[in-house]
């Protein structure tokens, strides 16, 4: 499981982000290889969603270094996000168009040609066994479906890494898991996961995992080197001994 | 462009998806076309009169006839005395009275010239001004029409003539007002909600984490409501050609040109709207408080602005809506050509130019 002898594809030095005097991020440095999952942890207001910003080149660093898939977060953000792909809570698909008029919309915004958006929208329908429902508005699909299809959505254009943004929030526990299946299968193709969440059954799927208190990075592991390091059961109790004495206020 | 195209396809789909709002969109300016045109016309027929005919010649049963023959009075009373006028008027049974005095004859045939009273109800000042104008009209009419007098004009009387208008219709005056709030109404709400909307389902992040051009979601978002609104003009024009007799009297495209520059102006608005809205509700009520109310009061179709106190003159040169009345007057009623209007047409160009230019570098500031 663990690919610690793939390339790296999201390498961090002293990545920084000021807003006036207050630090957002402070000196984050860590590595990403190829077809990992890689949990992103952290208290609300801790920095995750700043540091995940400049990651995905929407935010330019106050200092330090980050390359994505190769490419530089301060001069080459357009070719960043041709090689990333993102999911948020929202899940970001529009109830009013059907399922597969949501799959074309984004491959096309990608620059996907039609004869390749056609033959990728047979392939995610079929994977998802989401054809009967292609003329279905997205609207009416449940939730778990609408998850999974996102998340299909996000990695369309097949990108390197995919960054998902508490991609499980309100979900129920069985669907969840499924979502998870989902996960793996892209990670086996190779496609490196960066993913944050609050609920930490998903921190023990991840093959690494970072937990960030008051903008720095106070721990990074795999779920079980860190259970140990810290003679805790679970990852539960993991991030509350680290994140209780968080000074910051979530905001 | 590839990309392009599809987000404009994207953009129609949410256009044509939502029946109700495109149900509204197209029956907004219809509903207004008949509102004012018919329902809230300054036009007032069959007013309620009184004559009085101290006379009782040839000429005034002429002159009584051709009144009564008009469909804007309504000849309730030949009323026989001062006192009966006084309380028809206070019952409210007459609008306005005429009296022949006993010497008007006379007078007509010695001298040529003769004076009736025309008394009006102004408790509602327009419409007293507006029925005395008919009546006066009318008489007018008659005086010259009037062989009577070997061919000669029976009475001097101040000529009235009313330009572009001649029956003091209503209609040319409200079609170019609704143009104008119908065309900004729908331009401005319909962009801000567009792109609030993309906010609040989350998918503008998305948008931006992808490769896809800030410009180039704006140009999406703008193209639909640009095409609504072209249609929504053709609607007003054939309605008030068909159903008000008020057909485009200069260049059509002239006047298609300054009306797109108009829809630019306002969707740009929308754009500087929708950047500081963060739910849809907010971005509506923004449009509506924001651009109707100005718009219908600082056009000057409802209101003249000559008559304003000068700080309001001087702020309604900032609606852009008040220089596209003024050109749509020109263009449509008064068949002017491009150097009547040239001066406003490049205030609307200087508008669209500055708001387009603000609310792109805004946009692009609030996606960092």
């Amino acid at each position: 499981m663990s690919s610690t002898t793939a390339p790296p594809v999201i390498v961090t030095d002293k990545l920084t982000k000021r807003f006036g005097q207050f630090v957002a991020c402070n000196e984050l440095t860590f590595q990403v290889s190829k077809g990992e999952i890689f949990g992103f942890l952290g208290a609300n207001g801790a920095g995750k969603t700043t540091a995940m910003r400049m990651l995905c080149g929407l935010l330019k660093p106050s200092s330090g270094k980050a390359a994505i898939a190769g490419f530089d977060v301060y001069t080459q953000t357009e070719k960043i996000k041709r090689s990333i792909g993102y999911m948020s809570q929202k899940f970001s698909l529009y109830d009013d168009l059907t399922v597969s008029e949501n799959i074309r919309f984004y491959a096309g915004i990608y620059g996907m040609s039609i004869p390749q958006i056609k033959s990728k929208t047979a392939q995610l329908l079929q994977e998802l066994e989401l054809e009967k429902e292609a003329k279905t508005l997205v609207s009416d699909l449940p939730l778990g479906w609408k998850q999974k299809l996102s998340f299909s959505v996000s990695i369309v254009h097949e990108p390197d890494i995919v960054f998902l943004d508490e991609p499980t929030g309100g979900v129920d526990p069985v669907t969840r898991r499924q979502f998870w299946d989902l996960i793996y299968h892209a990670a086996d193709r190779g496609v490196t996961i960066f993913v944050t969440t609050h609920y930490m059954d998903e921190a023990e799927y991840c093959n690494r995992v970072s937990i960030m208190v008051d903008g720095v990075i106070a721990a990074l592991d795999s779920p079980t080197n860190l259970k140990q390091q810290f003679g805790l059961d679970n990852m539960e109790d993991v991030f509350y001994q680290l994140a209780r004495n968080a000074k910051r206020k979530a905001d | 462009m590839r990309q392009l195209i599809t987000f404009i396809r994207k953009e129609f789909l949410h256009v044509f998806r939502d029946r109700k709002t495109l149900l509204m969109l197209f029956g907004l300016p219809i509903a207004q076309i008949i509102l004012f045109g018919f329902a809230l016309s300054s036009e007032i027929k069959n007013s309620k009169i009184a004559i009085t005919d101290y006379s009782k010649d040839p000429v005034t049963e002429q002159l009584i006839n051709k009144i009564a023959s008009s469909n804007y009075f309504d000849i309730q009373h030949t009323v026989q005395s001062a006192e009966q006028l006084q309380s028809a008027f206070k019952k409210g049974d007459i609008r306005m009275a005429i009296v022949f005095p006993a010497n008007f004859s006379n007078d007509l045939t010695h001298t040529g010239k003769a004076t009736i009273q025309v008394i009006a109800d102004a408790s509602d000042p327009n419409q007293a001004t507006t029925i005395t104008n008919y009546i006066t009209r009318l008489i007018n009419d008659f005086n010259t029409q009037s062989t009577l007098n070997a061919g000669l004009p029976l009475q001097i009387v101040p000529e009235m003539q009313f330009l572009y208008n001649p029956e003091l219709r209503g209609a040319p005056n409200f079609v170019p007002g609704v143009m104008a709030l119908v065309l900004m109404l729908v331009c401005t709400m319909m962009t801000s909600v567009a792109i609030v909307k993309e906010k609040e389902l989350g998918t503008m992040e998305i948008l931006l984490v992808s490769p896809f051009k800030p410009i180039y979601i704006i140009i999406s978002k703008l193209a639909p409501n640009l095409l609504i609104s072209l249609v929504n003009l053709f609607i007003i024009l054939v309605l008030s050609a068909v159903f008000l007799d008020l057909h485009v009297k200069g260049s059509l495209l002239l006047l298609v040109f300054d009306s797109t520059l108009f829809i630019l102006t306002s969707l740009s608005i929308g754009l500087l709207l929708s950047i500081n809205a963060r739910t849809q509700q907010a971005a509506m009520m923004a449009s509506l408080m924001g651009m109707m109310l100005p718009t219908m009061l600082l056009t000057g179709f409802l209101f003249p602005i000559e008559n304003m106190p000068l700080p309001m003159q001087m702020l309604s040169n900032l609606v852009p809506s008040r220089w596209y009345f003024i050109i749509v007057k020109r263009v449509m009623l008064k068949g002017l050509g491009f150097s009547a209007v040239w001066k406003e047409t490049l205030i609307l160009t200087g508008m669209s130019l500055l708001l387009f230019t603000i609310s792109l570098r805004r946009f692009k500031i609030r996606l960092q």
